[in-house]
């Protein structure tokens, strides 16, 4: 007998548990936000509410810098008084990396936290698993943070969803460009990460050198998921290459930099802007073995002397000493944070009523200078004509102790023909 | 024929470094009959613990002891504490409690250090020197050597010591050890501590070129792994050995092999694992299984 | 008492709650709870292996991405309707799981364990491989299924909960099933005393490939189930990691039980996401702390837990299901332990056992 009612309160409180873990009700039909003349949720005259999903932990773990750079903006400009009144919240979850889990976070987002729009979600994989439900929703999927050419594509598929940065495609145009000015003969081998960001970019190259006198004599690919990558650098080393193409994130960009200043090969050195970072990259690896190493960027390095004493990066060390003080301002992962974070502060600026589908109109119809991207790198979209909003760059080549810009501003649209619009 | 070399020089390089890491998995199996999955990611705290000690200012070498003398410690406590309590169960439960320290351990080191990549000093220089003719660096030859000399020293420990022989007792049957007057948590607690130690070793040795970040040893786990399995689980030496065969075949067969290519190149070591074990399910120098029915 | 709540009553209690709760919760719970079935035919699968048949794998996530991926190809691609692609995603994962288990046969505790990790590491590179097929690291989206006609008044979420609800009972019955027949009481006879079984007439090689096909072929419906509930499969979902999630899951559910597959589920899928609302910095140092507690507290899973408080139970079945459910190997077998040439492979865990 006694045993037959602690079972009995043993199920109930199991259901009791369930019922009030997951969130008594079901409150998910869209529907007004926290009162006010809100005609979608997430907003209202006084608060915007935009949601995030980034890799917090796991192999990707570097990237959560980014989410630091853009938490320091939003509390910037919440401390001058909002965009257009309204203070931002930036709810952000971690997906590890993971399609299942960004997935999760988007719906809970959305359905539950009940966001305006989601901002700078990371990752390619992870973008294409949720652009499916968001653009069904008809949330705006705004300046996502990988540089895959994919969210310009087909903007009919996918109305509500923008990229960012320069695309991987892009970006390897200009190398290819520099290349054909610098040594239009050149011998290349090229190593690259085996994942969408890796054969986006080499892919990107093989098609811009078409043509030219330009040849790739050897290709090494890598696993995120490999310790080393020793074999692959030996084969390029006596590959009788005289430049190197190094496509790779930051941990195994150091480790490639190093392999080359082990042996003997002393090529033309062209280094992706992901693996850029001197405190990320060539810092470990002793910034004598980076001298002379090219790459490229597209917003302000705040260490470079070109413009480290630029209002922009000043305003952007006191905010991040302020408000994200755990951070480092001279990581290039926030400095892109916080140039996203103001590229949407920008278009919230334009934004009058809460309504999602005018969100939409201004981010495809932008045209904007942001302090903290290169001057002479502009930020725009034009509906279905140009559907990547930023797509300028510069050359950068490092020298002494930081990274020294030089060359003009490339539109990379206007490189090839039939670039990207 | 040069290049050929050259990639079998590769090859020890790197499978020096799984041989590294499977040391300390043989260690902790031969001391305390279970298999740790926590071991890399013990050995990546100690490494970061050896490199906060440099960033205080503390000379590397001296640094690298005090590592080692925190890894032994910690070992012996993490033992005690942890592992103790769940030692007389089910051997799935003790396995899933490593899995959790996995877990646990790394989350600890990104909450202290971040997630970001970092340098690591060298114990010798980076030039190039030539070895046999071959090109390699004092890195890599100190690598070896000392992964050799580990391994010497744990041999005689075991096959020749007392200590060494209460902790194989203790091992592989706690119950008559104790009978016999072994003092069999004790034993425990020291295989640990050792096995964190050889980790730490390992780990400072693998920093400098592989670079530091919490991830540093969850890449080479799986190639220990495999090492120790090839080698034997109960031998020292043939972890090692086990590590240079997996790191040499990976080298050939990435480099050599267009239909395996880099991208399939993890195959190349669990195809070795598999044919030798159904080959020799003791592993290259392990000692055989008898079955007393 | 005890037979009640591990019984009918007691399923029937779950089952209530089961159906009733997409009604009650936000759509990204139901969401969770029906990623939580897939991993629970999952894990059910891995715990008739590992728990009825005393063989370890770390390479779940491969069978389970193998599933995924035909369902992906076969929906994405060729427009087969979804659930026509559950029976093939079975053979063919009964296939791969036969094929693993025939080597398996040689490999005991630890090292079979190595290799089927090795498998789970190398899966996710084939998938990149083949991108003729798999799309590689792209990824490949697939549509969910739409709810029929007379359905069509339950939320989107809603219905693919009931759908995969529909797919995890029926697998739970068969495992009942399965366990509770000829072939289960094979199993066990093996897992207990693999020489004991033989000499009883007991077909060793066949018993234990058509565990490792039978197993293989509930990860592949399990990844089935989940490439249709998130509509999109990418080599990154699948890493080895995973099987370690698998793995802790039939632990903290109970190895050799049926229903702590559901609590196993459960647990992985929600106790990281709480872990992350307590402090998203700390999500690991929490997760990896409770699966070490968990471990301490409850080494039987919850459902020994379960089977403690409902009181003793009849002796004789389930007595013999969960006794020998003790000491799957999952170190090697005894010789190659230093120093212990000769014990008998089950009688050096029966001492470790009496500690």
């Amino acid at each position: 007998m006694r045993n037959s009612s602690l079972l009995r309160l043993l199920a109930l409180a199991l259901v009791a548990v369930m019922a009030v873990a997951a969130g008594c009700g079901r409150d998910d039909d869209g529907g007004g936000g926290e009162g006010g003349t809100a005609s979608a949720p997430g907003c209202t005259d006084s608060e915007i509410h935009l949601g995030g999903s980034y890799p917090f932990s796991g192999p990707a773990s570097a990237y959560a810098s980014i989410e630091k750079g853009v938490q320091a903006r939003f509390a910037e400009q919440n401390a001058n008084g909002g965009v257009n009144g309204r203070q931002i919240e930036f709810t952000t979850y971690d997906d590890g990396y993971e399609p299942a889990k960004a997935l999760t976070n988007v719906r809970r987002l959305i359905t539950q936290d009940q966001v305006f729009a989601l901002f700078n979600t990371l990752g390619t994989p992870n973008n294409l698993a949720i652009w499916d439900y968001v653009n069904q929703q008809k949330v705006p999927h705004l300046f996502v943070a990988t540089g895959a050419s994919d969210w310009g594509e087909d903007i009919q598929a996918h109305p509500y969803t923008t990229g960012w940065q320069p695309n991987y495609v892009d970006e390897a145009r200009i190398y290819a460009d520099y290349l054909k000015k610098e040594k239009p003969n050149a011998k290349v081998a090229a190593l690259y990460q085996n994942d969408d960001f890796g054969q986006d970019l080499l892919g990107g190259f093989e098609e811009a050198i078409q043509g030219s006198n330009i040849e790739i004599v050897a290709r090494e690919s890598y696993e995120v998921t490999d310790p080393t990558i020793t074999s692959q650098m030996s084969s390029l080393a006596a590959s009788g290459a005289d430049t190197f193409l190094n496509i790779t994130t930051p941990k195994f960009s150091a480790q490639a930099i190093a392999a080359v200043a082990r042996s003997d090969w002393q090529p033309l050195h062209i280094l992706n802007n992901v693996g850029a970072s001197k405190t990320l990259v060539l810092t470990p690896v002793g910034l004598e073995n980076a001298q002379g190493i090219v790459s490229s960027n597209y917003f302000m390095d705040p260490e470079s002397p070109d413009y480290r004493d630029e209002p922009a990066v000043q305003e952007y060390r006191e905010a991040v000493a302020e408000h994200q003080p755990d951070s480092n301002p001279n990581e290039s992962f926030v400095m892109y944070g916080w140039t996203a974070g103001s590229t949407m502060i920008a278009a919230l600026e334009e934004l009058q009523n809460c309504d999602r589908e005018a969100l939409m109109d201004i981010v495809r119809s932008i045209d904007v200078e942001i302090p903290t991207l290169l001057p002479g790198v502009r930020l725009t979209m034009n509906g279905e004509q140009d559907t990547y909003p930023i797509q300028g760059s510069q050359m950068m080549r490092f020298e002494g102790e930081n990274w020294q810009f030089f060359g003009d501003v490339i539109d990379a649209t206007t490189l090839v023909p039939g670039g990207s619009s | 024929m040069e290049r050929f070399l050259e990639t079998i020089i590769d090859g020890i390089a790197v499978g020096s470094i799984y041989g590294a890491l499977a040391l300390a998995l043989v260690l902790i199996y031969r001391s305390t009959g279970i298999v740790n999955f926590a071991q890399g990611e013990m050995a990546m705290f100690a490494t970061f613990i050896a490199w906060a000690l440099t960033e205080a200012g503390i000379p590397i070498g001296l640094a690298v002891l005090i590592t080692i003398a925190f890894a032994l410690v910690a070992g012996m406590i993490i033992e005690r504490v942890l592992i103790r309590p769940v030692e007389g169960g089910q051997e799935l439960t003790l396995v899933v409690v490593t899995l959790g320290l996995f877990i646990f351990i790394n989350g600890m080191a990104t909450w202290i250090w971040g997630p970001q990549n970092r340098g690591f000093p060298r114990l010798l220089p980076n030039d190039r020197i030539s070895v046999l003719g071959l090109d390699t660096t004092w890195e890599a030859v100190l690598l070896v050597v000392v992964l050799l000399g580990v391994a010497g020293v744990l041999f005689l420990i075991f096959n020749k010591t007392k200590i060494g022989l209460a902790m194989r007792a203790a091992a592989a049957n706690p119950d008559a050890s104790r009978i016999v007057g072994v003092p069999v948590g004790r034993m425990l607690m020291l295989g640990w501590g050792l096995a964190a130690a050889v980790g730490a070793i390992a780990g400072v040795l693998i920093a400098p070129r592989l670079f530091l970040d919490v991830n540093l040893m969850g890449a080479v786990m799986i190639y220990a792994f495999a090492s120790a399995t090839l080698g034997g689980f109960d031998s020292a030496f043939g972890a090692i050995v086990g590590g240079w065969i997996i790191g040499i075949a990976e080298a050939i067969a990435g480099g050599y092999i267009d239909f395996i290519g880099q991208d399939l190149k993890i195959l190349v070591p669990l195809i070795i694992i598999l044919t030798v074990l159904l080959v020799r399910p003791q592993g290259l120098f392990g000692s055989p299984a008898v079955a007393r029915v | 008492m005890r037979r009640y709540l591990t019984g009918p009553v007691g399923w029937g209690i779950i089952l209530v709650v089961a159906i009733l709760l997409p009604f009650f919760t936000s759509s990204f719970r139901v969401g969770q709870f029906t990623l939580a079935l897939c991993f629970a035919v999952v894990v059910l699968g891995l715990n008739l292996l590992l728990g009825y048949s005393g063989q370890i794998s770390l390479g779940h996530s491969a069978f389970f991405a193998l599933g995924a991926y035909v369902t992906a190809v076969l929906v994405g691609k060729e427009g087969f309707p979804h659930l026509a692609t559950l029976p093939i995603a079975a053979i063919i994962c009964a296939l791969a799981g036969f094929l693993v288990g025939l080597p398996a046969l040689r490999l005991h505790g630890l090292y079979l364990a190595l290799v089927t990790l090795g498998i789970a590491i190398a899966f996710p590179q084939l998938i990149k491989r083949f991108d003729e097929i798999t799309e590689g690291t792209q990824g490949l989206a697939t549509s969910q299924p739409l709810p029929p006609a007379f359905l069509d008044w339950l939320a989107a979420d809603q219905f693919l909960y009931f759908l995969n609800l529909a797919i995890a009972i029926p697998m739970f019955l068969l495992a009942m099933g399965l366990v509770r027949g000829k072939v289960g009481r094979a199993l066990i006879a093996i897992r207990d005393n693999e020489i004991a079984a033989k000499s009883f007439g007991v077909n060793l090689s066949f018993h234990k490939t058509i565990a490792f096909a039978i197993s293989a072929a509930y990860a592949g419906v399990a990844g089935s189930m989940y490439a249709f509930t998130i509509g999109f499969v990418a080599p990154e979902s699948f890493g080895f990691i995973l099987s370690f999630q698998f793995l802790a899951a039939v632990v903290v559910g109970g190895v050799a039980t049926i229903a702590g597959a559901i609590f196993g589920a459960l647990f992985i899928e929600f106790v990281p996401v709480y872990a992350a609302d307590v402090d998203p910095s700390l999500t690991a140092v929490i997760y990896g702390a409770v699966i070490i507690l968990f471990m301490y507290v409850l080494p039987s899973g919850v459902m020994g837990l379960i089977r403690r408080v409902a009181g003793p139970g009849k002796p004789g079945k389930e007595k013999d299901q969960a006794a020998g459910a003790l000491t799957p190997e999952v170190g090697p077998p005894a010789g190659t332990r230093a120093g212990a040439p000769a014990a008998a492979e089950m009688s050096l865990s029966h001492q470790r056992r009496s500690k």
